[in-house]
């Protein structure tokens, strides 16, 4: 058995023929190819597979693809403006070392923009309750820190922000 | 001097890497799709401890998508290799038993690999999985190191009487019992050292690929060892050389040692691969929760310790009985960790003149033990550290005098451990590089305020909590390993630890490195170029790394033991050394002068007194790569290889101090500060050296307070998900407090001493030592870790005689 959905993602509109039992996160990897959005554990804990709904974060693990449909999803394949230009959490994540492995990462960078888009001066405690969904096990967190002010701090000086050009009317 | 080029060497320039991290196009094995690919899922055993009477798989063959389902009788494979031996100069007997690819007759741990089915989709897999019928025959289990050695306990395997894979010694054990007999004051305490599941955030996974049409095998595997897994995997295990396997480390999602040894699941998709035919490759990815069976644990030591000494704070000896769970069967390098990388650096950064211990190693029905960041150096360094704080408190010394007085004094370097890497046989040794250990103590103690502690604990308890403040002076031996003194004692591989780089410049003047290093998210990639563009005077965006692939990269023994830096680095200076001196030869070929009046300044090669006469390495690669001209005895093309095998090893220390609080009512500690002080030498990039020692301390931080294996009697892994392992989140941690002194180790030209652990290695003390120091005005002498609120606040309410 298999459902129809059609969503959009990273502003470009999707269809695919999913079993109910599929994850968002399988739907995004497996049949969209976007493969920037990782599978850390099986029990919503690492946060790994954030992406935003309607620029709200959720873990795509525990979501299923049929629950997505009609939604406007954003991936962290959709973070770069539309002449590739970094996002300022991008930029931020780069300049601070908030990243070793780089398996975390698309997450973090998913669920901090869901903070930056409600508060874009957050205090550190602010930012690491934030992201306290995400785990990371490179960094102990300090770097990442820096870099999500660092982007919050780009973002108040005009830099691209959490809301995207890319994202479709 | 006026390069042309920046030196960016000793710079935080920001990591080549990222860009493809920060946007989604990092490449892990499970981002890899292969044309005909099909999917292997494994069944594992629900029992701790079971004989397999008979496996069942007709209903699983039937099943949708379903292509083989394979048992362990169907492959021909020996069982995995385990290639360090407890050994040395005792030659003392191991007790191997090793897994197989997928169990025959009995398992050992929950998680062992019992049957596998491969399919069209990874769901179709699982789905069949559930089809399969095993007929066991449960057994009982035993978990604990401990009792698993006492008469009546369980026994896992005919060859290993008593559970027991090794009894492994070092040290003066007359001259030790004499210094305990002879000694002022002796303190003794049962020390745990609980289980850890390291958990990078990638799980491992691997795709195999046999090519019918060349018989070559080649596997993508989640990897920081593709090289030796080419012998490990392949000669060992399957029986393939080298010339039929290619492995190939794609980027690798964490590690910490969990993917430096042999697993199963390697030779079991390249089985599958050549079994269900057709060249069509197959891929296997854990679960997390799988995850917690088939990959290494860390850590598990339960250690009796004996410290003594004179009342004027001089220690004079330690001895130790340390039994290490080595899980139900052993891991590649398991029985390696807890002796030559634990007992042989016990002593830490102090002299101690008498030094003894005792490890056995011990079979119990959990998950195999290994090598996890750090590996046998936090354990030590646990115990020492632990010690000295024990020690100090019984004689009523300051614990930062008394590390003090004890201290290696600077000018005894290179200082020859009695108990240490020097002590084995045929005069191999390995010395303690270089130290010089007070100013990072100095300067750790005024940056937390020691000086106030006992201010600070007065006006904590005044809300309801306890201070603690806890010292951590710890050193480490990283840069693995000179191979002659693996040869000559006997520990480590079996097998040599050179390191090795190719550089090649091309017509462009454009630079490829190759080196047999591989990282797993270290910024190797940014740390070479860096060494490489200063080395050759050519801009950063000029020179790529390439690493991880058999087919291409030089043979290399991959990045494990903070080895990348001080061996992989020189390899890359001596073929850089190599790439000059081939130019050199060459630019005075092209400008008419003699070698010797050619100097050299970045890229620019020129005739010493006739500034004007000069040719950029650029210029000279693209004569050399054309060949037009070349002097007679000189080989076309600017290429060359350099092997590096280090003499001795590099040893890191420092000092990092914990401040915690303790909630007197429920027992909850919190973290509040942080304060490192570390030498590792030169570096590199400064900026990813704080990064690894941010999360090396984070680590070691999440192991004090938070992380646990737990494991039921009956074997059942309690903290068997996500769930119930507490790994550290952001909000925690607070952020840390990084320092430096700089002593360059004499061993490499680069001067830098490893990072990969020290943040691990040092911070699990300082935080225990931290607890225990809030604790002790209760009359706490000594509580185990995890320092969970239940844990603490149980042992508060039992000095107040309460029932707890």
């Amino acid at each position: 058995m298999v459902e129809h959905i059609a969503l959009t993602v990273n502003g470009t509109p999707r269809e695919g023929d999913v079993e109910p039992r599929r994850m968002l996160v399988q739907f995004l990897r497996e049949d969209l190819e976007l493969t920037g959005t990782h599978v850390g554990c099986d029990t919503s804990q690492c946060g790994a597979c954030t992406v935003t709904i309607d620029g709200k974060a959720i873990k795509s693990c525990t979501m299923l693809a049929v629950q997505a449909d009609g939604a406007n999803v954003r991936t962290i394949e959709g973070m770069q403006a539309a002449d590739g230009s970094l996002h300022a959490l991008q930029e931020g994540f780069w300049a601070k070392h908030g990243l070793q492995c780089g398996f975390c990462t698309p997450g973090m960078i998913m669920a901090a923009s869901d903070l930056l888009d409600r508060n874009l001066d957050p205090t550190d405690d602010e930012i690491r309750h934030a992201i306290e969904g995400n785990i990371c096990r490179c960094t102990g967190y300090h770097n990442i820190v820096l870099a999500i002010r660092e982007a919050a701090s780009l973002m108040r000086a005009g830099a691209t922000g959490p809301t995207p050009a890319a994202t479709p009317a | 001097m006026a390069t042309a080029v920046q030196d960016v060497l000793g710079t935080s320039v920001k990591r080549l890497e990222d860009p493809r991290f920060i946007t989604g196009q990092g490449r892990y094995v499970d981002d890899i799709k292969l044309t005909g690919m099909a999917h292997l899922a494994i069944l594992r055993s629900p029992y701790a401890h079971a004989n397999i009477r008979s496996v069942d798989t007709s209903k699983a063959k039937g099943m949708p998508g379903v292509l083989a389902v394979i048992v362990g009788a169907d492959i021909p494979y020996n069982p995995l290799p385990m290639v360090w031996p407890a050994g040395g100069a005792s030659g003392i007997t191991n007790n191997v038993s090793t897994p197989r690819v997928l169990a025959t007759d009995s398992v050992k741990w929950t998680g062992e690999g019992v049957a596998a089915v491969v399919a069209e989709t990874p769901e179709q897999a699982i789905d069949a999985l559930e089809a399969i019928e095993v007929d066991w025959e449960p057994l009982p289990a035993v978990v604990d190191a401990e009792k698993a050695t006492q008469p009546g306990a369980v026994q896992l395997h005919d060859n290993a009487p008593n559970n027991v894979v090794f009894d492994w010694t070092v040290g003066d054990k007359a001259g030790t019992e004499q210094a305990i007999t002879d000694a002022e004051v002796v303190v003794r305490e049962r020390l745990v050292n609980h289980r850890l599941i390291p958990n990078p955030m990638e799980v491992r996974g691997d795709i195999g690929w046999y090519n019918p049409g060349t018989d070559e095998y080649t596997i993508w595997m989640s990897s920081q060892t593709p090289h030796i897994q080419r012998l490990l995997v392949g000669i060992f295990t399957m029986g393939i050389p080298e010339h039929k396997l290619r492995c190939i480390s794609p980027d690798v999602g964490g590690a910490f040692g969990t993917k430096i040894f042999c697993y199963a699941d390697y030779a079991l998709v390249l089985f599958a691969s050549k079994l269900i035919g057709g060249g069509r490759p197959v891929k296997w990815v854990e679960s997390r929760r799988e995850s917690y069976g088939s990959t290494i644990h860390g850590r598990d030591h339960i250690t009796y310790l004996e410290i003594a000494g004179k009342r004027d704070g001089t220690v004079t000896g330690v001895k130790v009985k340390t039994f290490a769970n080595l899980g139900g069967r052993l891991s590649t390098i398991g029985p390696g960790i807890p002796t030559t990388l634990y007992a042989r650096v016990l002593s830490g950064c102090y002299k101690i003149p008498n030094v003894y211990a005792e490890v056995t190693g011990v079979y119990t029905n959990t998950t195999f033990v290994d090598a996890y960041r750090g590996a046998g150096r936090p354990e030590a360094t646990y115990v020492i550290e632990r010690a000295m704080d024990l020690f100090a408190n019984e004689i009523g010394m300051d614990k930062a005098e008394l590390r003090r007085k004890n201290f290696i004094p600077k000018d005894a370097f290179p200082y020859d451990n009695p108990s240490g890497l020097g002590t084995a046989v045929n005069g191999e040794k390995i010395y303690v590089d270089s130290g010089d250990y007070e100013p990072a103590m100095d300067m750790a103690l005024k940056t937390a305020g020691y000086a106030d502690l006992e201010a600070k604990r007065a006006e904590a308890k005044s809300r309801g909590k306890l201070l603690g403040m806890g010292l951590s002076t710890y050193i480490e031996v990283c840069g693995v390993a000179p191979s002659k003194w693996i040869g000559a004692v006997g520990e480590g591989w079996g097998a040599a630890m050179w390191e090795s780089s190719n550089i090649k410049v091309h017509l462009t003047g454009k630079v490829i490195v190759t080196m047999g290093t591989s990282p797993q998210g270290q910024g190797h990639e940014t740390t070479y170029t860096q060494i490489i563009a200063h080395e050759l005077g050519v801009p950063m965006e000029d020179i790529v790394i390439q690493h991880s692939d058999t087919q291409g990269t030089p043979m290399g023994y991959g990045s494990y033991g903070s080895r990348t830096s001080s061996v992989g680095s020189t390899a890359a200076i001596k073929a850089a050394d190599k790439i000059r001196d081939k130019a050199k030869r060459y630019a005075a070929h092209m400008l008419e002068a003699s070698y010797d009046d050619i100097e050299v300044e970045g890229a620019e090669y020129r005739v010493k007194g006739s500034p004007d006469k000069k040719k950029t390495l650029q210029e000279i690669a693209f004569a050399l790569d054309l060949g037009f001209s070349l002097p007679a005895g000189m080989e076309p093309y600017l290429d060359e290889t350099a092997y590096y095998d280090t003499p001795n090893c590099t040893w890191p220390f420092g000092t990092h101090i914990a401040i915690v609080e303790i909630d007197e009512e429920t027992g909850e500690t919190e973290l509040k500060r942080y304060i490192a002080v570390d030498d590792v030498g030169k570096k590199i990039n400064p900026m990813i050296v704080d990064g690894q020692l941010h999360g090396g301390i984070a680590q070691g931080v999440g192991q004090a307070l938070w992380e646990q294996a737990v494991y039921g009697d009956d074997g059942q892994l309690l903290s068997g998900s996500m769930m119930d392992y507490a790994l550290p989140r952001a909000s925690w941690l607070p952020s840390f407090e990084l320092d430096e002194t700089v002593t360059p180790s004499p061993v490499n030209p680069l001067g830098v001493k490893g990072v990969g652990e020290a943040g691990c290695i040092a911070s699990t003390a300082a935080v225990a030592n931290a607890v225990n120091d809030a604790l002790s005005p209760l009359g706490i002498k000594h509580l185990d870790m995890p320092f969970t609120a239940q844990k603490v606040w149980h042992a508060i309410q039992a000095t107040k005689g309460a029932r707890a």
